[in-house]
């Protein structure tokens, strides 16, 4: 689905939400009066430190406000920035800063949903997609933590027993199916239908605490994640 | 803290030293108790599928220990099997750890030694990457003290640059390098000419501890040694700091600042020499004493805004 | 990979107080040992999982040599192995079992 398409279907009761230079900002407003802030990243952007001061100044506007008004962070993003400048000026602060600011948001009361509808890859998934309270996507969006050839090589394998391995574990392939089975996308929206409808009930669903290892392990795609951070917790809280 | 003991920190070198070794110098002698300990026998379930040997405790240590004195939560990677990277195991015990940290308000040591996600299991390294990022914020946000100690051959990559950048505090030698995208794969991806990563004193003017520290990028910068890794440990959780709106309103304005100071720079060079650093040549070179009176009262700081 | 297990005769006992010691990383050339107190008196166990395969008879030998001169007896041992040269193998048992008797290693 195209940017303007889904705009339209999440706030068919209107937003002003503009896009200039890959970031996404402005907000929309729900059936029932409630309003949206919208931020994120269009365009496949590659993630760097301008874009990324950036993103997380609007968030900490919207942390200071007191309107407990939900943030939705469209993603269509490639990877961070690669470049020796990004890495000189300190782009791992840049990003941190951006999934702090978010996390801030969100304990201050503003909700994050993430919708995924394009790429997303690296750092910059962790920075924002995977920074938010819960990540929704749409059928076609393309998250890859390593591209297959990068990851052919470095482990020395062939593309084709890559391809091979991937049929057999979630675990490692790109993929939106693959990302989902190891719990990082709660659930994927039906384009067919209005995703007002889809946003508002998932609005409706309390947050809760973050449970993506459970869901991975559910989905068969993290066999062993919740239960180790389960036992660490166990045993260090067993004396206090 | 016996005398033996004490000699021993001040010999033990932080970068040759394996994950056991540096939380054994680190903390008060023999508080460690570990948990998922390599007799639980608690590997990687996924390395098998790349005919990879697994290790018994998946690269990193976690458990509680005292340091001097004081009740801690304490993780180090060990960055000479498979990188120190983050797989399923690995960063779920890192998870555990951090929640555990918010729910008994204990503070936490982290000895980063990482090249970032671990590709063999790559989906669950990134997400636990999440999770980790997400539990150590709201410990922070719960008053929680985390410190980062990065020193290690494998430096601190990718997803580890930025739960770094997350902490309440970051210790690091001059070999401590810290970056989101390693010199091996901006290399693969963008040219030579843009990063040559067989330049060793490049890359570590543009990522290694010392410039880190000198932008604010790090907050203590040591030697070498266990001992001075633990003695700033020490000293980083006498002085606590908060996490709350201000700090990251004073962390984006610190690194907006960065960019209107910096932005044009080419090289790490013109960065020292802009802060009125005087002369820039041979900063690499100094030891940490040098290093630090001749950086004194010049680097950008982010004490209270990170 | 390959996997490999023995049970050895270990006369002399393993001294120490120690339940448990691990040495080593598993790296190209390197290994892991862990050393348990959970194995019959008289004897000495290994697993082995090594990614050099077809190097069974090697193993034996150093392991052999290792119960001979170490006292071994009631160990559990359990090494990873990244394909480490035999000298590097008994050196870490060596000091698997140094250090489960409580002296450094």
């Amino acid at each position: 689905m195209e940017l303007d398409d889904i705009l339209a279907s999440l706030f068919p009761a209107g937003h002003e939400v503009r896009v200039a230079h890959g970031r996404i900002a402005g907000h929309g407003v729900l059936r029932d009066g409630r309003r949206i802030h919208v931020v994120g990243l269009a365009d496949g952007i590659a993630l760097g430190v301008e874009d990324a001061a950036s993103l997380a100044a609007q968030v900490l506007a919207i942390a200071r406000q007191t309107d407990a008004a939900p943030i939705l962070m469209p993603i269509d993003s490639s990877s961070q920035r690669m470049s020796r400048r990004d890495e000189l000026l300190g782009l791992n602060e840049y990003l941190a800063h951006l999934a702090k600011s978010l996390l801030l948001a969100e304990q201050a009361g503003h909700r994050t949903i993430g919708l995924l509808y394009g790429g997303s890859a690296a750092g910059a998934f962790i920075a924002t997609a995977l920074a938010t309270g819960t990540l929704v996507a749409l059928p076609g969006a393309h998250p890859e933590v390593m591209d297959l050839p990068s990851m052919a090589r470095v482990t020395k394998l062939s593309l084709d027993v890559l391809r091979e391995k991937a049929k057999a574990t979630p675990v490692f392939a790109p993929g939106l199916d693959n990302l989902a089975r190891t719990g990082a996308v709660h659930a994927t929206w039906d384009p067919a239908q209005p995703l007002t409808a889809q946003l508002e009930a998932l609005l409706a669903e309390p947050a809760g605490d973050d449970a993506r290892d459970l869901l991975g392990q559910q989905r068969q795609g993290r066999p062993k994640a919740a239960a180790i951070a389960a036992r660490v917790v166990h045993e260090a809280t067993r004396g206090g | 803290m016996s005398v033996i003991s004490a000699l021993r920190n001040e010999t033990t070198s932080w970068y040759e030293a394996s994950a056991r070794q540096r939380i054994d110098a680190l903390v008060d002698r023999g508080s460690l108790t570990e948990f998922v300990g390599p007799a639980a026998r608690e590997t990687s379930p996924h390395l098998a599928i790349f005919g990879l040997p697994t290790q018994l405790d998946d690269g990193i240590v976690v458990g509680e220990a005292a340091l001097d004195g004081r009740a801690v939560l304490v993780a180090a990677q060990e960055g000479r099997f498979m990188g120190g990277a983050f797989g399923e195991v690995h960063g779920a015990k890192l998870v555990g750890l951090l929640r555990a940290a918010r729910a008994t308000r204990r503070d936490v040591l982290i000895c980063f030694d990482t090249g970032g996600v671990r590709l063999q299991e790559a989906n669950a390294g990134e997400l636990a990457i999440a999770e980790i990022i997400r539990a150590l914020v709201l410990a922070r946000l719960a008053g929680v003290q985390v410190v980062g100690l990065i020193g290690g051959r494998a430096g601190c990559y990718g997803g580890g640059g930025l739960i770094a950048a997350c902490c309440s505090t970051l210790i690091v030698t001059e070999q401590g390098r810290i970056s989101v995208t390693g010199p091996e794969v901006i290399e693969t991806n963008k040219g030579v000419e843009e990063f040559d990563s067989k330049d060793r004193a490049f890359v570590w003017r543009t990522m290694g501890g010392k410039h880190r520290y000198l932008i604010g990028g790090a907050d203590r910068l040591v030697a070498d040694s266990a001992a001075a890794f633990r003695a700033a440990a020490i000293g980083a959780l006498s002085s606590p700091t908060v996490l709350d709106a201000g700090t990251l309103d004073a962390e984006q304005a610190r690194l907006e600042r960065r960019l209107a100071r910096f932005g044009t720079a080419e090289d790490a060079t013109e960065i020292w020499s802009a802060l009125g650093i005087d002369p820039v040549d041979d900063l690499p070179a100094l030891d940490e004493s040098s290093f630090l009176a001749r950086a004194g009262g010049k680097r950008e700081s982010a004490d209270g805004a990170r | 990979m390959e996997r490999l297990t023995f049970t050895l005769a270990a006369a002399k006992q393993a001294g120490g107080l120690r339940q448990q010691a691990i040495i080593g990383v598993v790296a190209s050339g390197n290994l892991e040992v862990m050393l348990e107190r959970s194995a019959p008196s008289g004897t000495c166990t290994f697993e082995i999982e090594t990614a050099a395969h077809g190097f069974g008879a090697v193993w034996e030998a150093v392991l052999n040599d290792f119960v001979a001169r170490r006292a071994a007896g009631g160990l559990r041992i359990t090494i990873n192995d990244g394909g480490a040269r035999p000298d590097t193998v008994a050196l870490r048992l060596a000091q698997g079992v140094r250090l489960i008797e409580g002296d450094e290693a």
